[in-house]
């Protein structure tokens, strides 16, 4: 693998994750492996935990139960552990949701280079490549989340996915409430970022034809419905 | 990979309830004016000269990417615009057996009164959040109806609830107790509230899944067939192939392409067209080149001149505001 740092990459694991909200359990024993180099597909209707084991999966929700291995390395703590949370990206399906409204969109790609450490000057022009491979232009760059498309947010949001150089990629609905020509332009630049480091993307979608067209035939898991006792139908 | 929907389209034109009725948008642009920027930018021209007719029995399904003036359009003709916007041209609403309205000009008292909820139902985007979310269905429902100068019995409430596939218990549940589906139903049973005769459903399927966005376009097809006109404005280019009749495709706030469905889902002729279909994961799954054009900055011509791989010097020249606004349009695009 052309990761530079850490050990191989041997897949990103959930064991037997249990996840409940309130009394109402989303999760029960749920077991997924985002394999290195391929894209895995995450189906299954709206309410049955797609979203939450995404968010188990990049470390930003602690299961009840259940084991989450980041290559070979099991996540204990869920606080503070840089080297493992930078390996894992994610993708939501808001982008509104998920930008600082102070940021402009430079802003939004550079802040992971900052937090890691990257010095400013070298931060922005990293910031402006990936931009640039986003088809961001400059004069969007200025901008804040009010000013600009869904599409245009979204792609600045993919840019910062991206920046840390993930080993994992996880798209939750990343193109749900985007047009299919942006929806097919996103989907292709994590081809391109797939093809070129060896990353597993984990792409969460209930819209087959999608799943048909970008997932590893075989590689598809689909979460059953949730149960009819804890939802009104 | 290609998936063939099976069309949902009946005819039942004995269930049809009149089809005098329709709604003519004759030249329809929108401007916003926008402080605080230099005044070469200060205009967002958010919907340019649009032309289209619905008549009660067909849905008219609005497409194109996001951005390029569709949810304008719709709020215009509610009038529900904000107080910068300005308005012209037309969009007269032709009710079999009343006086036409122009919704343009006509006085918000007018609106409140005759148009929205009697001559016009909104289903909304999400419509879980449209709902008041301290109070039952049931009281939004029966307070739609009084506002309407309909005050209805449990009775009336709970034929409402049926005729949009709620079972009348439902409607004492809370909108968090809502699935999807039903959040869905509700907003429904409220647009049909006041018995409009025209829907305009403001992407009603964005981010639901697809057993849902099934129900969703069902629905609609079936006001459709009782005889109302359905306006679809939605991104979803699937559902609008199940449920539309003609689309119109917007571009940068004008509509470039208004065709029958089949002939836009086969033989798509304007390029911008066949590049949003060729962009489905079902086709070729290829994206546009490049971005649509800010709306405070069009280039002149055909604004989407600068992504067309057709496009020439007569480009420059705005082309005819016709069935398919090109200058090149395409013969037999062959769509895969």
């Amino acid at each position: 693998m052309l990761f530079a740092e850490g050990s191989p990459a041997e897949g990103l694991r959930a064991d037997g994750i249990t996840v409940a909200y309130d009394r109402r359990r989303v999760l029960d024993g749920t077991s997924l492996t985002v394999r290195p180099g391929i894209v895995t597909g995450l189906a299954g209707p709206s309410g049955c935990g797609k979203s939450t084991l995404a968010r188990v999966l990049a470390m930003l929700l602690r299961p009840a139960a259940g084991r989450l291995t980041v290559d070979g390395t099991e996540v204990r703590r869920w606080r503070h552990r840089a080297d493992l949370r930078t390996r894992v990206a994610l993708i939501f399906q808001q982008p509104r949701l998920a930008v600082d409204p102070r940021f402009t969109l430079l802003d939004v790609i550079v802040e992971p280079l900052l937090a890691a450490g990257r010095p400013a000057a070298d931060a922005i022009a990293h910031g402006e490549r990936l931009a640039d491979e986003m088809s961001l232009t400059a004069d969007l760059l200025t901008r804040r989340r009010h000013e600009v498309s869904d599409g245009q947010l979204q792609r600045a949001c993919v840019a910062r996915a991206l920046a840390l150089r993930p080993r994992y990629v996880i798209c939750d609905e990343m193109t749900t409430m985007l047009d299919a020509s942006t929806q097919a332009h996103l989907v292709a630049r994590l081809e391109s970022y797939r093809q070129e480091t060896g990353a597993g993307v984990l792409a969460v979608t209930h819209d087959t034809d999608l799943l048909a067209r970008w997932c590893e035939a075989g590689a598809v898991h689909h979460l059953p419905a949730p149960d009819g006792t804890s939802l009104v139908r | 990979m290609s998936h063939t929907f099976t069309s949902i389209r009946t005819s039942t034109s004995s269930q049809t309830v009149g089809i005098g009725s329709r709604l003519r948008v004759d030249g329809l642009s929108v401007r916003f004016q926008i402080s605080g920027v230099a005044p070469d930018r200060a205009t967002v021209h958010a919907v340019t000269d649009a032309r289209f007719e619905v008549r009660q029995g067909e849905c008219l399904a609005l497409v194109g990417e996001s951005g390029c003036g569709k949810s304008v359009m719709a709020h215009a003709l509610l009038g529900l615009l904000p107080a910068n916007a300005e308005v012209t041209g037309a969009a007269r609403l032709e009710t079999d057996g009343a006086e036409p309205v122009d919704l343009v000009g006509a006085p918000e008292a007018v609106l409140a009164r005759r148009v929205r909820g009697r001559m016009i139902g909104l289903v909304p985007q999400s419509p879980a959040a449209h709902l008041t979310p301290v109070r039952t269905a049931r009281a939004q429902l029966a307070e739609a109806l009084r506002e309407l100068g309909r005050p209805a019995g449990s009775d009336d409430l709970a034929a409402l609830a049926r005729r949009v596939g709620l079972r009348p218990a439902d409607l004492d549940l809370y909108p968090h107790q809502l699935s999807g589906g039903m959040a869905q139903r509700v907003a429904n049973a409220l647009a049909l509230a006041g018995d409009p005769w025209l829907i305009v459903a403001d992407e009603p399927t964005t981010g639901l899944d697809r057993p849902l966005v099934q129900t969703i376009v069902s629905e609609l097809r079936r006001l459709t067939d009782e005889g109302r006109a359905v306006l679809l404005i939605t991104h979803d280019l699937r559902a609008a192939e199940q449920v539309a009749d003609r689309v119109a495709v917007m571009y940068a706030g004008r509509i470039v392409s208004l065709t029958s469905a089949a002939e836009f889902f086969a033989r798509p002729r304007h390029p911008y067209a066949a590049g949003l279909l060729d962009a489905l994961p079902s086709r070729r799954f290829t994206p546009i080149p490049g971005h649509p054009p800010e709306l405070t900055m069009l280039p002149a011509g055909c604004a989407f001149r600068p992504r067309c791989h057709r496009a020439t010097a007569a480009c420059e020249r705005l082309p005819e505001p016709d069935e398919v606004a090109c200058h090149h349009p395409l013969e037999h695009h062959v769509v895969r």
